[in-house]
């Protein structure tokens, strides 16, 4: 048995007005081909399908392979075979174009340096989702507004970066990845750089946020001590996932 | 872009160095384009003032008045040529004039000519002994009504005003009637003497196609005749220094190119990681690089403004005639499109950097 996981969820449908799945992944196989032409199997028949409000913890060691899957449900990289449905669209078969479309409507990433922009401040960096994006202007701004309300930021909005918590990056960081209302969050490593006690209450906010909102998110880690966070736990060894 | 220019406007500390190089980067373009607008205007203004259709030389000459002999007989067959309805001779020396209350050695340099016919912006041939003269004339102290003396034999010339963008080689002209020219070439150039009636060139006015080159059919090659755009390109030195000075420029935007390269390039490898993200968010990579060139001509249109003004009180502070610097809109204009172009140019080696990077980069580092 090289695939693993299962949903608690049926599959998603796409012409209905509900999704009841946020993540379909079936067999999805990632082949990295070397300068000598061997073969490198990063992932392998990966199957994995997450409930639209389901908060999933990849737990796995370095170079397991979680940053690959999470690229892939993520549409930043394309799989070599298999499927992949994200919010009832089937990204398998998208061109780059697509995937960058795809990234901006469909799905949110919390990155594990947090990444904003080092020269917008808190609010700034929430607009950039929509800048870069759909380009609606005040409804893209009310949203942004309304998150940092939500977030406990509101009196930070004008805040760059630099004049941040940690803490208050990373909810900012959050913000960012909610702004276009994605079907899927990835959070990668999002306590790596933190101590347990910051760490957990990230973790704490995470869950309330994704929970609050219906918002299914995988939570790629190597810390078994946040899973409990999330609503189940999947690993991933030398690219293979097991429940 | 409107991102790259926020960061313009929040860190501009980080492009104060593209700046200030691409500023003095400017400067030195500008001045070189107006030395070289200078140096030309002073050397062609008595050949673009003339208001004619043809410049005639006669065959040897290579467009100097100096080598150039035109005769009553071989005025006479191009004044016969169909479409010719105006014909004036003129003619040229050049020599060092005496100025009153200058010093014996402080001669002021000036081209008289000779002429029948007057040029744009230059009244009718005054009386004998009279001249106008260039303004230019007035940096050697010279003033209305004053009589200067001309040449080693200190030929007297009275000056009876002033006309402007007449100068020839790099000289003050004074505008004479042909018998003053005449006898000022006799008495100071006596190897160069003409006899009566006898031209160095010839301005025709007339009409019909290619008027040049009829003249030239109708003396059998007796003449060699010009437009005055062609006779401009053809006096002595013009196109050397044309082409020495574009060659300069040519070569100073070529600095500006690689200046702008390397910069932006630098800011690129920087900003790779900070890209990654953005593309993992969805930012296409033609939106990076558009946030790039912006950034590169807003930098670069901020170093030509400042070049421009700097170059505008340069020239307005130095004194009148102490070099031949002309700084024209159209030659600030030409500079600020060739920098701009060169911005854009620089920034394109950047770009497949940008379409390299991936933004899976974002995903499972930590920066």
């Amino acid at each position: 048995m090289n695939t693993a996981s299962s949903s608690p969820s049926s599959p998603s449908s796409t012409s209905g007005t509900t999704l009841t799945t946020a993540l379909e992944m079936s067999a999805v196989r990632k082949v990295y081909t070397m300068g000598d032409g061997s073969e490198v199997v990063a992932l392998d028949h990966a199957t994995l399908t997450l409930a639209s409000d389901e908060m999933v913890a990849l737990v796995g060691p370095s170079g397991s392979g979680k940053t690959t899957l999470c690229s892939i449900a993520g549409g930043i990289l394309s799989a070599t075979e298999g499927r992949i449905v994200v919010g009832g669209e089937d990204i398998s078969g998208h061109s780059a174009k697509e995937l960058t479309k795809f990234r901006q409507n469909k799905v949110g990433f919390v990155f594990q340096s947090v990444n904003l922009v080092p020269f917008l401040n808190a609010r700034e960096n929430l607009l950039v989702v929509d800048e870069l994006g759909k380009r609606t202007g005040a409804p893209a701004r009310a949203r942004a507004d309304q998150l940092l309300e939500e977030l406990g930021l509101a009196d930070r909005a004008k805040n760059l970066p630099s004049q941040l918590s940690g803490g208050q990056r990373q909810r900012v960081a959050i913000g960012r990845a909610l702004m276009n209302d994605p079907s899927l969050v990835l959070f990668d490593e999002p306590t790596s750089a933190l101590d347990t006690k910051l760490g957990e209450q990230v973790m704490e906010l995470i869950r309330n946020e994704m929970k609050s909102r219906g918002r299914a998110a995988i939570v790629v880690t190597h810390d078994e001590r946040i899973t409990h966070y999330c609503d189940r736990s999947v690993h991933i060894v030398d690219g293979r996932l097991e429940a | 872009m409107k991102l790259a220019l926020k960061e313009l406007r929040r860190r501009p500390g980080r492009f104060a160095t593209a700046t200030v190089i691409l500023t003095l980067i400017a400067i030195l373009l500008m001045f070189l384009g107006g030395l070289l607008d200078g140096l030309i205007a002073s050397s062609t203004g008595a050949i673009r003032a003339q208001d004619a259709d043809a410049i005639v030389y006669s065959d040897t000459a290579q467009a100097s008045f100096v080598r150039s002999r035109i005769d009553p007989e071989l005025r006479a067959q191009v004044e016969a040529v169909d479409g010719v309805t105006e014909v004036g001779g003129i003619g040229n020396v050049q020599l060092g004039a005496r100025v009153p209350g200058n010093g014996p050695r402080d001669l002021a340099s000036v081209a008289l000519f000779g002429y029948e016919l007057a040029p744009t912006g230059v009244p009718d041939a005054p009386a004998y002994g009279q001249a106008w003269a260039d303004e230019t004339i007035k940096a050697s102290g010279v003033e209305e009504g004053m009589i200067i003396e001309v040449g080693p034999a200190r030929s007297p010339i009275e000056i009876i005003g002033f006309v402007e963008d007449t100068n020839f080689n790099g000289q003050s002209s004074l505008w004479a009637s042909p018998d003053t020219w005449r006898d000022v070439l006799s008495a100071n150039r006596p190897d160069a003497q003409l006899g009566p009636d006898v031209f160095q060139a010839l301005i025709v006015r007339g009409d019909g196609a290619n008027l040049p080159d009829a003249i030239d059919a109708a003396t059998a090659g007796a003449t060699d005749s010009y437009t005055v755009d062609e006779a401009v390109a053809a006096i002595p030195g013009v196109t050397e220094q044309q082409n020495t000075f574009n060659q300069i420029i040519g070569v100073t935007v070529v600095i500006a190119l690689v200046v702008i390269g390397l910069f932006f390039a630098l800011l690129t490898v920087e900003r790779t990681s900070l890209y990654g993200v953005l593309k993992a968010l969805g930012a296409k990579s033609s939106t990076i690089f558009a946030g790039l060139v912006a950034q590169a001509v807003v930098v670069t249109a901020i170093a030509a403004l400042i070049a421009g003004t700097l170059v505008v009180i340069l020239d307005l502070v130095l004194p009148a005639g102490s070099i031949p610097l002309l700084i024209t809109p159209g030659r600030i204009i030409l500079s600020v499109l060739l920098l701009l172009v060169a911005a854009v140019l620089g920034c394109s080696f950047s770009l497949r950097r940008v379409l390299r990077i991936d933004p899976a980069s974002a995903i499972g580092t930590t920066s």
